[in-house]
């Protein structure tokens, strides 16, 4: 096994200018000439988050055009019609979430979820990072669209450094005038928090991050009622993912048409994905929905770095479904073929596995993370989480029987869509992928009977 | 949520003060949230950033600042893995042991501290100076190998970027973080 990346060097930090239609950028921000830049305009500027600057550039300007006579129904309306899908994971509709909002409300909260927790994806991060104000933009015409007069903005707390960039764009824009009293003079009210998570996955999930700014353990809650009905202090509230928020201003500003001109019917728009992995270039992307992921892998990613093969990718963050090479490279990058290849998109966190990796090690892993993370309330998801991680373990000690691997198949069946929260889910269609798609190994590992070294039985660190 | 194995706090409580400055500022976030419970987190914040772990004073004086039961504090205290309810390590060095990061060498990065610090991960050094750690994930999947120290998120990190970092900590100096860009600015 290839221990280390030669520091990503060479692969990661060049200018890589594609002129092929999509934005590209790694962490030291190389942006190609072209392509569509709906969300990634400032990404690896230096001085893109600052309101000077986004000003400058047009920004304020589709909030000031909603506060100059727009109605929220009408601003519903135009972001119902661009299609816009939930960017947080679920892709529900974001204009029609907004509706379930009750006319009547009198109070209404919003938050801006940029808990951000699902391994492999950090997209958030970049738009909070290099581009704060087109994040709280949106929020500001999200929040008049739902007629919430407090919004939040839930970041990770392991996000410390952003948190600071974010509130600092916070404070210049109370200053500006375009939050606190009587925005730009419209007579519309709202504050926004800023509020630093402090290390659970799990407040990721909409009703556990409402109860988490409860002031609780960020447990999810049992749906019926939703949220958009009874949440925050038991009133509407509307929680919107940070990309999802931050599309909303161009959208206003060029309208649901142009927003569709973008993607596919079923999937308009653009999206960020997040790659990681031994890829030449891994980094956050955005493209039209739609593209071939043979498209994305070869010329946006550049292929695999030197001296590695393609094996499998999980394609919308590690809750979703793996796909081995072959089948993934069939798919094109929307909700639909995604779909219908029996994966999602997700949170577009593309994770992109060499042949050198063994998928067994992985789902270790995977099933740490999801036993560790896993709030306790459901008895299936508490016991089965940690059942899958023993099991797991059990066959890289070179104890497994071919019976564990029905075991798995049976706890699996045990945990899927019984429990309050979808966390559950999260862990068994990793695993059950991984075990329909490279059963093989699993069985080796079983026939074999040997265990696999004790150092590297332990991918974590952890103890028995 | 790992918590670390952590010793037990020591005999008696220890005693328990907060600046005027964080006292204020819990006083302006109980008034500034809809509710004084639903100040709790940043609440909390604000003693971790001021001493680094909440001790039972400070429970006490969220029960009081917050109407809320010592059951709903220490509940939240102990949910959360980043709130800490016993002293901490000088430094710790939280490691990304998820996929991504174990795609790209997370496991050998761990391996490497575990010999230059002499304990095993979730262990403290005698002196107290460092710590080590796994973390679930960083949001920095595409950089990794990573780790994270207090607010500073260091990306690709080699067994030569640990070393120097180690190294630079023991001198008390420590290096600006991958995702410092105010410099640059
Ligand atoms: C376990 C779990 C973790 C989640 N984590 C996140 C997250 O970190 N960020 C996010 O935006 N949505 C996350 N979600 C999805 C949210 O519950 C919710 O659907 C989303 O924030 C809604 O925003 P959207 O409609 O704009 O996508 C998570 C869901 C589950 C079940
Ligand atoms: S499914 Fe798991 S994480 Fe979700 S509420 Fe139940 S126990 Fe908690
Ligand atoms: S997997 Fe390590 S930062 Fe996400």
């Amino acid at each position: 096994m290839r221990s280390w990346r030669a520091c990503a060097a060479a692969s990661c930090r060049g200018p890589t200018p594609t002129g092929k239609g999509w934005t590209e950028l790694n962490h030291n921000g190389v942006v190609g000439p072209s392509g569509p830049k709906l969300l990634s305009a400032r990404f690896g500027r230096t001085d893109g988050h600052r309101l000077a600057v986004y000003e400058k550039e047009g920004g304020y300007q589709a909030l000031r055009r909603v506060l100059g006579g727009m109605q929220p129904a009408e601003v519903q309306a135009v972001v119902k019609e661009s299609g816009l899908r939930g960017r947080g994971g679920a892709g529900f509709p974001t204009g029609t979430k907004w509706g379930f909002v009750p006319q009547a409300a009198e109070q209404v909260y919003f938050f801006v979820n940029a808990d951000e927790s699902e391994p492999g994806t950090f997209k958030d991060r970049f738009l909070l990072d290099y581009d704060p104000h087109q994040t709280i933009e949106g929020t500001i015409i999200s929040c008049f669209a739902v007629r919430a007069s407090l919004g939040f903005i839930y970041i990770r707390g392991e996000f410390g450094w952003l948190i600071d960039r974010v509130q600092k764009a916070v404070d210049e824009c109370y200053a500006a005038g375009y939050l606190g009293k009587n925005i730009l003079g419209s007579g519309y009210n709202l504050d926004l928090i800023v509020h630093k998570g402090a290390g659970a996955y799990i407040c990721g999930e909409e009703t556990g991050l409402i109860n988490s700014v409860e002031g609780r353990k960020g447990q999810p809650s049992i749906k019926p009622p939703f949220p958009a009905v009874s949440g925050f202090l038991k009133k509407p509230t509307i929680v919107n993912n940070v990309e999802s928020v931050a599309s909303v201003p161009w959208i206003i500003m060029n309208g649901a048409a142009a927003y569709r001109a973008f993607g596919t019917e079923k999937s308009p728009g653009t999206k960020l994905f997040s790659v990681s992995g031994p890829v030449k270039r891994p980094g956050v992307y955005e493209i039209p929905l739609g593209m071939p992921f043979r498209t994305f892998f070869n010329d946006v990613l550049g292929g695999m770095a030197d001296g590695e093969e393609l094996k499998a990718v999980i394609v919308g963050g590690s809750s979703v479904p793996v796909l081995p090479a072959d089948e993934i490279m069939n798919c094109n990058l929307d909700y639909e073929s995604l779909g219908s290849a029996g994966t999602m998109l997700g949170s577009g966190g593309m994770i992109i596995i060499p042949k050198r990796c063994d998928m067994v090690e992985l789902i270790q892993v995977l099933m740490h993370f999801y036993w560790d993370e896993s709030c306790g309330q459901c008895t299936p998801c508490r016991e089965g989480t940690g059942w899958l991680h023993r099991l797991v373990k059990k066959l890289r000690r070179g104890e497994g029987t071919p019976e564990d691997l029905e075991r798995i198949e049976h706890v699996c069946s045990g945990m899927a869509g019984l429990t309050i929260c979808p966390l559950s889910d999260a862990a068994v269609m990793p695993m059950r992928s991984f075990l329909a798609k490279f059963r093989g190994e699993f069985e080796a590992l079983i026939q074999d009977q040997t265990p696999v070294a004790a150092e590297s039985r332990w991918p974590r660190g952890e103890q028995e | 949520m790992t918590k670390p194995m952590q010793e037990l706090p020591m005999d008696g409580t220890p005693g328990f003060a907060l600046s005027p400055g964080a006292l204020a500022r819990i006083d302006a976030l109980a008034a500034r949230y809809p509710t004084k419970a639903s100040a709790l987190m940043p609440c909390l914040w604000v003693i971790m950033d001021e001493l680094g772990w909440v001790p039972p004073g400070g429970v006490d004086l969220m029960v009081e600042k917050l109407d809320v039961t010592h059951a709903r504090v220490n509940e939240v205290l102990t949910f959360y893995t980043m709130f800490r309810d016993t002293p901490q390590a000088k430094h710790t060095l939280q490691v990304c042991h998820n996929i991504s990061c174990h795609i790209m060498g997370a496991r050998p990065l761990i391996r490497h501290l575990e010999e230059r610090l002499g304990v095993k991960l979730g262990g403290r050094t005698a002196d107290g100076q460092f710590q080590i750690e796994g973390a679930e994930c960083l949001g920095a999947c595409g950089m990794g190998p990573c780790l994270q120290l207090g607010t500073h998120l260091y990306e690709n990190v080699t067994p030569a970027k640990a070393d120097a970092l180690l190294e630079s900590l023991r001198r008390g100096v420590v290096p600006r973080a991958d995702t410092d860009r105010e410099g640059v600015d």
